[in-house]
């Protein structure tokens, strides 16, 4: 009997030691999962805090609202480029937006209904979710040189803000459409049961109904184009030309403020200027950041309303 | 048929046009390019375009073989720095930090997914390359594969780290409890239960990852010093490799596109054909993995 305790004991004392070994483990890795995401923070701490602090001293209002001098001087301030910049998201999304609702209220709303027996239109419906798949891989580069390609070669628009914008449109299509999906696939089944019910057609009901309730929704994946417009750059580099006057027509090349730092940094090496643009860029992208957090809580808050 | 009816058959159609526009998009894309490369590929010889190491248009050399390499070269680099970051992030978001932690890290990796190509371009040749220049080694510029490695790491993190988060949140929660109630410590249950249960996820992120490394631009001709040739190590030390000097596939054609002309122009397009073909590749290795996943998920 007293054999039998004390092996039981040794037993226990193991067991204690081993845990104690595994948790000396635990204590180390979980502490270098911390630092791990300490130094993913301050990544972006340095970054952003460098390009604001550097940057922010080469913005003035002059900066803002005189055009740039053009040629290899890098003087001027980025009046212009910021012009073309907003002007290019205007073209762009007004190209893709009803594009991308209308293929994502198809891929939902029509993809699962009887009428579509056909097996012809049922393959379309799963090659085209492929097919939005794809696009949302393919690079930024990729595009510009089938922008440059169609476009501003085949077609002649030339190096253009309608090139660019075509373009750009296929560049955020994908965005757009997963995002409506999304909200869409939000709205509950009974909201549409209901219209039907009261006698109204598919499309009367997808347009008062289901399509006012994922507003939200297609408004976060706008503003995620939006993001993606100012952001991208190797895209607008083959297309846009890079004339640093603002565009009065469609037809006209221009340079977005993304594409004017890279002119400045490359061409003239006026890092002062590009880091002054740099922050313009960023505080840009950090305001959309907050503008599409405060939509999506936004968006929760509605769904869960509703419920 | 009433007015509304008619409308509604009207607006079917429409929809359904637009829903097919991405197939068309896709494959105009895949057409336009390679109708564009046909010249150079029937001219030059796939074997020339593809394994020459010369690259100069000026006497009519088009090999790709150096942006290729560099391509992968950089590529690599990125997911050797990249990867540990991102899935240690993913992890920490996902099983460790408290919601008031987390509150703050997500947002910085989506910020770190938006901020442009170009900042972190001017970043790395504004504080990077003068860094790496100190390294004392003949033929060094700081413009080169480390350089572009570090920037290209950072790019990458928020892909990785935010899909394999979400592939570690997806593990059912009873897997946990499971281990949990087996006696294993909760860095046990993470290293032997869920990082297993989530291992599809998570290589799909690091492969879609690597996609979008091979398809950055901007950033990487602002730092890697765009010199079209085989990247090679400077000196006799190995580790050199990553200061030479190295020209992307995407690089080569975004810096000479816009004045190419003729079989130039028509061996950019090749290169984007191979570009295109790789980048391709990889992202469908990525859906047929996220795909084999969920089968399993049923089988259980």
């Amino acid at each position: 009997m007293d054999e039998r305790s004390s092996e039981i004991a040794l037993i226990h004392k193991a067991q204690a030691l081993n845990l104690k070994k595994e948790q000396r483990r635990q204590s180390f890795w979980v502490a270098l999962m911390w630092l791990f995401g300490l130094i993913t923070v301050s990544i972006l701490i340095l970054v952003v805090g460098y390009v604001l602090l550097k940057g922010g001293t080469a913005i003035n209002w002059e900066f803002l609202t005189t055009p740039p001098k053009g040629g290899l001087s890098g003087e001027g301030g980025i009046s212009t480029t910021i012009g073309t910049t907003f002007y290019l998201v205007g073209l762009t999304l007004l190209i893709a937006t009803p594009l991308g609702v209308g293929a994502a209220m198809f891929l939902i709303e029509y993809a699962g209904e009887q009428s579509l027996g056909s097996k012809f239109l049922r393959s379309m419906i799963s090659v085209a979710n492929f097919a939005v798949e794809t696009l949302a891989g393919i690079p930024s580069i990729i595009f510009g040189l089938f922008g440059y390609a169609l476009f501003v070669s085949t077609l002649k628009f030339g190096f253009s803000l309608l090139s660019a914008a075509l373009a750009g449109a296929c560049l955020v299509l994908p965005t757009i459409i997963r995002t409506t999906e999304e909200a869409l696939l939000a709205v509950p089944n009974d909201y549409r049961r209901g219209s039907l019910a009261l006698g109204a057609t598919k499309w009367q009901t997808l347009y008062r109904v289901v399509l006012p309730a994922s507003t939200p929704g297609i408004i976060t994946g706008i503003i995620l184009s939006v993001g993606r417009v100012i952001s991208e750059t190797a895209i607008f580099f083959v297309t846009l030309g890079g004339s640093y006057r603002m565009p009065t027509s469609i037809m006209d090349s221009g340079r977005t403020l993304a594409l004017h730092l890279y002119y400045l940094a490359m061409d003239t090496r006026a890092f002062d200027k590009a880091m002054g643009t740099g922050a313009v860029l960023v505080v840009m992208i950090i305001l959309i950041n907050l503008l599409i957090d405060f939509v999506s809580r936004k968006l929760t808050a509605g769904v869960r309303r509703v419920r | 048929m009433s007015g509304r009816m008619i409308a509604d058959k009207v607006v079917k159609y429409i929809l359904f046009a637009s829903a097919i526009i991405s197939i068309i998009i896709v494959l105009a894309i895949g057409f336009f390019i390679f109708r564009e490369s046909i010249e150079a590929w029937t001219e030059l010889g796939i074997g020339e375009i593809l394994f020459g190491t010369v690259w100069r248009p000026g006497i009519d050399q088009y090999g790709i073989l150096a942006m290729i390499a560099g391509s992968l070269s950089v590529t690599f680099g990125a997911i050797l720095l990249g990867v540990p970051l991102a899935l240690g992030c993913a992890i920490f978001l996902a099983e460790i930090a408290p919601a008031g932690v987390q509150a703050v890290v997500r947002p910085a990796v989506q910020l770190l997914a938006g901020i442009p190509s170009v900042v972190y371009g001017l970043f790395g040749m504004v504080i990077l390359v003068p860094l790496i220049r100190n390294i004392n080694v003949p033929g060094n510029s700081g413009y080169g594969l480390l350089a572009a490695s570090i920037v290209l790491a950072v790019m990458i993190l928020p892909t990785i780290a935010s899909i394999a988060e979400d592939a570690i949140r997806a593990v059912p929660e009873n897997y946990r409890h499971g281990s949990l109630a087996l006696g294993a410590t909760k860095w046990q249950t993470i290293t032997r239960v869920i990082l297993p249960a989530g291992k599809s996820g998570i290589i799909a992120g690091v492969i879609l990852g690597v996609g979008r490394a091979l398809g950055e631009t901007m950033a990487m001709i602002m730092v890697i010093g765009n010199s079209a040739i085989m990247p090679r190590p400077l000196s006799s030390n190995p580790l050199t490799f990553f200061l030479s000097q190295a020209r992307t596939l995407t690089g080569n054609i975004a810096v000479e596109i816009n004045y190419a002309t003729g079989i130039h122009e028509s061996a950019l397009f090749a290169t984007g054909v191979v570009l295109f073909g790789l980048i391709i590749v990889v992202n469908a290795s990525a859906r047929w993995i996220i795909r084999t996943q969920k089968y399993v998920e049923k089988a259980n």
